[in-house]
């Protein structure tokens, strides 16, 4: 385990040029949460529409990659799109779709997209209908009365699910090695045929996957307490 | 249709669909002895399960799977050595149904958990209080009501376990993803295939929930639900 430690650390951490192992891994998970959310916020707006032409096609999308296993998606992206003669046909997708790492984070954050849509949406939903009431009777603009009143708000309450979305979505980059990107499990794979010592191979590996899962739901219990402090019980 | 590839890929889907219900089955009976176990006045059979539940959700699936499937052998090895038994060897179905029972039965202990503390404690006194052993408290009045509780997070734990069994396509089981992608190199219909392969999970995603709504209102028969 030590001599593994000795040899392998710095890949492990692959804080270098080019990033691997570690760094990697957090910023895939950096890459596809930003990107998730981002494209997440309208689509909730739309799941939430009470215009049916504009909630089914989100209901759909969600249904269909929350439905299917994420590998499965990666794959689709990696091996399926690329063997498409349209997509090797222009230079612009072509060069796109050969880099795994461009495939990695375009199926993450689909499929993370699909996960937080349904979070958002519950949390739009869990608002009191009395804030909203209330924003209309100043006569908010629509714009204003989502920036100002509905977003702050579902984005409180949603915390604890985003949390869970976001641990899922670290969990989830393990499977980057399948299109060759470099993560921490990549790196745990090569020192496990170069050592044939799987035990502390991987196991060195789960321990920072564990680390920085631990890291992340401190910061969401931190966030969790300045922002959705005004929800709980008050004490007397 | 299939390009001749019809059999192989219905065979692929009944390992699939064969892996997934045995995973259910062990990792609902290890949650159920885990729960119990994590809410036991006894620390020697609390703290295993916390220190396995705690370990388990916070690595992920396919770091334990290449851990367990990697080690599982030697482990055997280990054991049949020290017994005297003849030498055994794991197939990739026995140990994907091992690892992915190990890993989904610590989610099934936090989610039996919770409906174990969902179930009313008077319910369990009173049916102490009329002379019932633990086992028919157990049998009579914590199981059936602590199945309606369980449900929606069985349900989620099922929905995960059906999209876990893609990856033990990694550790080399003929599953759905291996024959899929060999059928689209071989045909170099990658792209139809991998649909195909997503269709048949999103079909039994589908079907999965179906039966667990159906489950669901049976076993809310009874329970007045809040109208809002």
């Amino acid at each position: 385990m030590s001599e593994i430690l000795e040899r392998y650390w710095q890949a492990y951490l692959g804080f270098g040029i080019p990033i691997t192992g570690l760094a990697m891994t957090i910023w895939i998970l950096l890459l596809a949460v930003l990107f998730g959310t981002v494209l997440a916020i309208p689509m909730a707006i739309w799941r939430c529409s009470s215009n049916r032409w504009v909630s089914t096609p989100v209901r759909i999308y969600t249904f269909v990659f929350r439905g299917t296993p994420l590998y499965v998606q990666l794959l689709l992206v990696y091996t399926g799109l690329f063997s498409l003669s349209v997509v090797r046909g222009t230079p612009l997708l072509a060069t796109f779709f050969r880099d795994g790492f461009n495939c990695v984070i375009l199926a993450f954050t689909i499929n993370t997209c699909a996960y937080m849509t349904e979070v958002l949406a519950g949390a739009i939903r869990a608002i009191p209908h009395g804030e909203v009431e209330a924003a209309q009777a100043f006569g908010f603009s629509r714009f204003r009365l989502y920036t100002k009143i509905i977003l702050p708000s579902a984005f409180r309450r949603a915390l604890p699910f985003y949390s869970n979305e976001v641990i899922l979505v670290l969990h989830s980059t393990s499977l980057a090695f399948t299109a060759t990107v470099p993560e921490l499990l990549k790196v745990a794979r090569d020192v496990n045929s170069a050592t044939f010592n799987s035990l502390p191979a991987f196991g060195i590996a789960a321990i920072l996957y564990a680390a920085l899962a631990m890291v992340l739901v401190a910061l969401f219990r931190k966030a969790e307490k300045k922002w959705l402090g005004f929800l709980k019980p008050a004490a007397h | 249709m299939l390009y001749g590839y019809g059999s192989q890929i219905w065979a692929g889907t009944l390992a699939t669909c064969l892996l997934t219900v045995l995973t259910l089955l062990f990792s609902i009976i290890i949650g159920m002895i885990g729960a119990l176990c994590k809410l036991s006045p006894n620390p020697l059979l609390r703290w295993p399960f916390t220190a396995y539940t705690t370990l388990i959700r916070s690595v992920p699936d396919l770091v334990i799977m290449l851990l367990v499937f990697y080690n599982l052998q030697e482990l055997i090895n280990f054991i049949c050595a020290w017994a005297g038994w003849a030498q055994y060897q794991m197939d990739a179905f026995s140990a994907g149904v091992t690892t992915l029972s190990f890993i989904y039965g610590a989610y099934m202990t936090e989610t039996f958990r919770g409906a174990i503390q969902s179930v009313p404690k008077g319910q369990l006194e009173a049916g102490y209080a009329t002379g019932m052993t633990p086992l028919t408290v157990f049998r009579l009045i914590l199981l059936p009501q602590l199945i309606r509780f369980a449900l929606p997070g069985l349900n989620n734990n099922l929905q995960v376990i059906i999209k876990a069994t893609a990856l033990v396509s990694i550790i080399g089981l003929l599953d759905i993803v291996t024959v899929t992608q060999q059928a689209g190199r071989s045909t170099q219909q990658l792209f139809f295939f991998n649909l195909v392969a997503a269709g048949i999970y999103l079909c039994m995603t589908a079907v999965s929930l179906i039966v667990l709504s159906w489950l669901d209102r049976r076993y809310s028969a009874g329970v007045r639900e809040v109208r809002l």
